[in-house]
Order: structure tokens, then sequence, then C-alpha cells
């Protein structure tokens, strides 16, 4: 994930939202531990202040744990987990929603569309 | 260490290099000295070395004055080439750690390994590429407090920066180095700085927080550096 960064939004962010999703799709589980400081920041060439800002911000948010000596680990609160997923789901929805409405699309034409883009994919 | 730059000016004959800049680098960080060529960029960096004195104002690092004795505690990578073309790359490794005290020899070694450099061959024979990993090799290998790079990415093709950036991050002993990288290719060390200070004719026209510049202004470090250097271009021909 080298360079792989938008200009637009602060890198820790963008870190920060790389692990949410892998937490959401489940390759990192409740209580996994996740990588060094050092290594996160080798892994994805930035600085490694960045990535101690990532690490805090995530511990503010409850998804992490930092545990004295031993490393940053994925939260074994499920509820916040659960949380997050739907935190994502309605990040997307609403980046979604912005577009259509810049197009003109309503409400209404917006749900038609995506129940037909649906039918069209079972087929 | 602090690296304090109170005040300085300098100038080559006619030329001015650098006019009353005023420059504070803390431990801990990774400082972008960015400008175009001919900026004050190299001479920043030597006076930070002591292989340059100011005209005016005083360099201090660690509240004391910079005498070329500095060296002892500056690894200093230069832009040009200071390689004797007959030594070999491990009679280059053995005369630095003759010269800095601070020089760690595993470090070095675990260096050569991962940039793939062979101690036994000449310098001479030494591709670009492998000059440019070896100046960084001699240049981390040291547990020097401050760290001057003088663009360690120049004339090196991306796999060589990609390996540059990632061993930058690996070796940086970030409690203790205080990091300054002078440049002109931003899009490489962008995601390495904490601070981006914009110069350009001897002068210090800016200085940003790389995190608060995309929080705040929503621009990455290159295009606040451009937009940055048009705004200035269009005043000069007003």
């Amino acid at each position: 994930m080298t360079k792989d960064f938008q200009a637009s939004k602060p890198i820790y962010i963008q870190i920060a939202d790389h692990l949410s999703s892998q937490m959401v799709r489940g390759e990192m589980k409740a209580g996994d531990k996740l990588p060094s400081v050092r290594e996160m920041a080798i892994q994805s060439g930035v600085n490694p202040n960045t990535i101690q800002r990532t690490y805090s911000e995530m511990e503010r948010m409850g998804i992490v744990e930092t545990k004295r000596g031993q490393g940053t680990f994925v939260t074994e609160n499920e509820q916040v987990l659960q949380a997050l997923k739907i935190r994502l789901q309605t990040d997307i929805i609403g980046v979604f929603v912005e577009n259509m409405k810049e197009l003109g699309f309503t409400q209404e034409e917006m749900i038609r569309g995506l129940q037909q883009y649906f039918r069209g994919e079972q087929r | 260490m602090t690296i304090q730059l109170k005040n300085i000016s300098k100038r080559y004959g006619k030329d001015i290099s650098l006019k009353n800049v005023s420059l504070t680098f803390e431990t801990g960080k990774i400082y972008g000295l960015l400008g175009p060529n001919g900026s004050g960029k190299s001479t920043t960096l030597k006076m930070i070395a002591g292989l340059v004195y100011p005209d005016l104002g005083q360099v201090e690092v660690n509240g004391e004055e910079v005498t070329r004795r500095i060296s002892k505690d500056v690894a200093y990578l230069t832009e040009l080439d200071m390689f004797y073309p007959s030594f070999t790359v491990g009679n280059m490794i053995d005369f630095y750690a003759s010269q800095f005290t601070d020089f760690d020899r595993n470090k070095a070694e675990q260096l050569m390994q991962d940039m793939k450099l062979d101690s036994a061959k000449k310098i001479k024979r030494l591709s670009k590429g492998n000059r440019g990993r070896l100046k960084l090799v001699l240049a981390l290998a040291r547990k020097a407090p401050v760290l001057l790079l003088d663009e360690p990415f120049s004339g090196l093709d991306p796999m060589v920066r990609d390996s540059i950036v990632k061993s930058l991050v690996s070796y940086i002993n970030f409690d203790e180095q205080t990091v300054i990288i002078a440049t002109h290719e931003i899009d490489e060390i962008e995601p390495l700085l904490d601070e981006a200070i914009i110069i350009l004719n001897g002068k210090i026209i800016e200085q940003e927080n790389v995190e608060d510049l995309r929080e705040e202004a929503g621009l990455s470090v290159l295009e606040w550096f451009k937009s940055t250097m048009a705004e200035r271009e269009g005043r000069d021909h007003e």
C-alpha cells in the first residue's frame, strides 16, 4: 500500500480506514495483535509517528487496545466491531447518495435503481 | 538534538545563497526541505554539517555553535559522489568505521544485505543506483543524532527509490534522531515527512505540518508545493 494515499485525507486516517476494513472483512479478528508501530510503518512506507497517531486514534475510538509491553490488539468487544461495520456501511452509502444527488436522482429513483441493479446481477 | 538556525545569511561572491533564514528542527521528526535547484537547500544542510559557515547569524546544535567538529554528531549524505574509485565497497565501510566512532558495523552489514550490495565489488564498477545505495548505507549505519540527506533519490530509478524509503523507515531511530531531507522529488518522501519547509531564492517561504496540511487544506505536500510556487511566480511577474 506504499504511496497509494489520497491527497485530501490525512495519512493516519487512511491507514486507520484500511485497518478498519480489514477488521470488518474478518481478516483481522477480535483479540488479534496488530503489527508493531515500526512494522506497520515499514509495510506502508510511512513515518512511524503517523502510525502512532493511527493507533492512538483507533484506541480513542475503542477499536483497538494497547496492552503495556505487549502491543496493540483488536478489541474483544464485538459490539464495537459491529458498530464499526455499520459505520463503514453508512460512510459508503453516504458517498453513493451524495453522488446520485449530484446527478439529480431522487430517493425513489435511487432505491428503484438499486433494486433493478440487484435483479440484473442475479440473472 | 535540537538544531537552530538563527537569522542566517550567506553569499557566494555576488550570489545570495541564504537570506535571513531562521529554522528550528526537533528530535524525532523528519523534515523535508523542498525547493527548486539553487534555492539554498544544500547550503542549509552544509551549514548544519559545519562544512560552510554563515556570513551572518548563528547555527546551533543542542545550544552549541556549529564548527567542523560537529561531524561526530551529524551524518551527512552529500548529493555528490564522494568515493575513491579504487576502493571496494568493503574498503569504504572500513574507512567510515575508522573515521566515525558511532559507526555500527552490524547495522552496516544488515543494510548491505537489504540493499544487495557486494562488499568485494569495486566502487568504480557499481551502477549509479548502487552508489546511491552505498551512500545511504554509510549515512544510516552511523548512530548520529542528526541525519542530513541531500537529494538521496537523485538519478535513481523508482525501484531503488522504494527500497530507500523502506530502509529509511527501518533504520532511522525515531527516538533519538533528527532527520532533514533536502529534495525536489517530493512524491517519494511525502509519506515519511512530519514537517515540510519550502525554500526559494534563499528564503524560507512556508513551513507546514504534513498531516495538518491534508486535514485542513486538503492538499498533499506536492500540491501545496506546486500551488505555493505558482503563486510566487505570479507575484514575481506583476
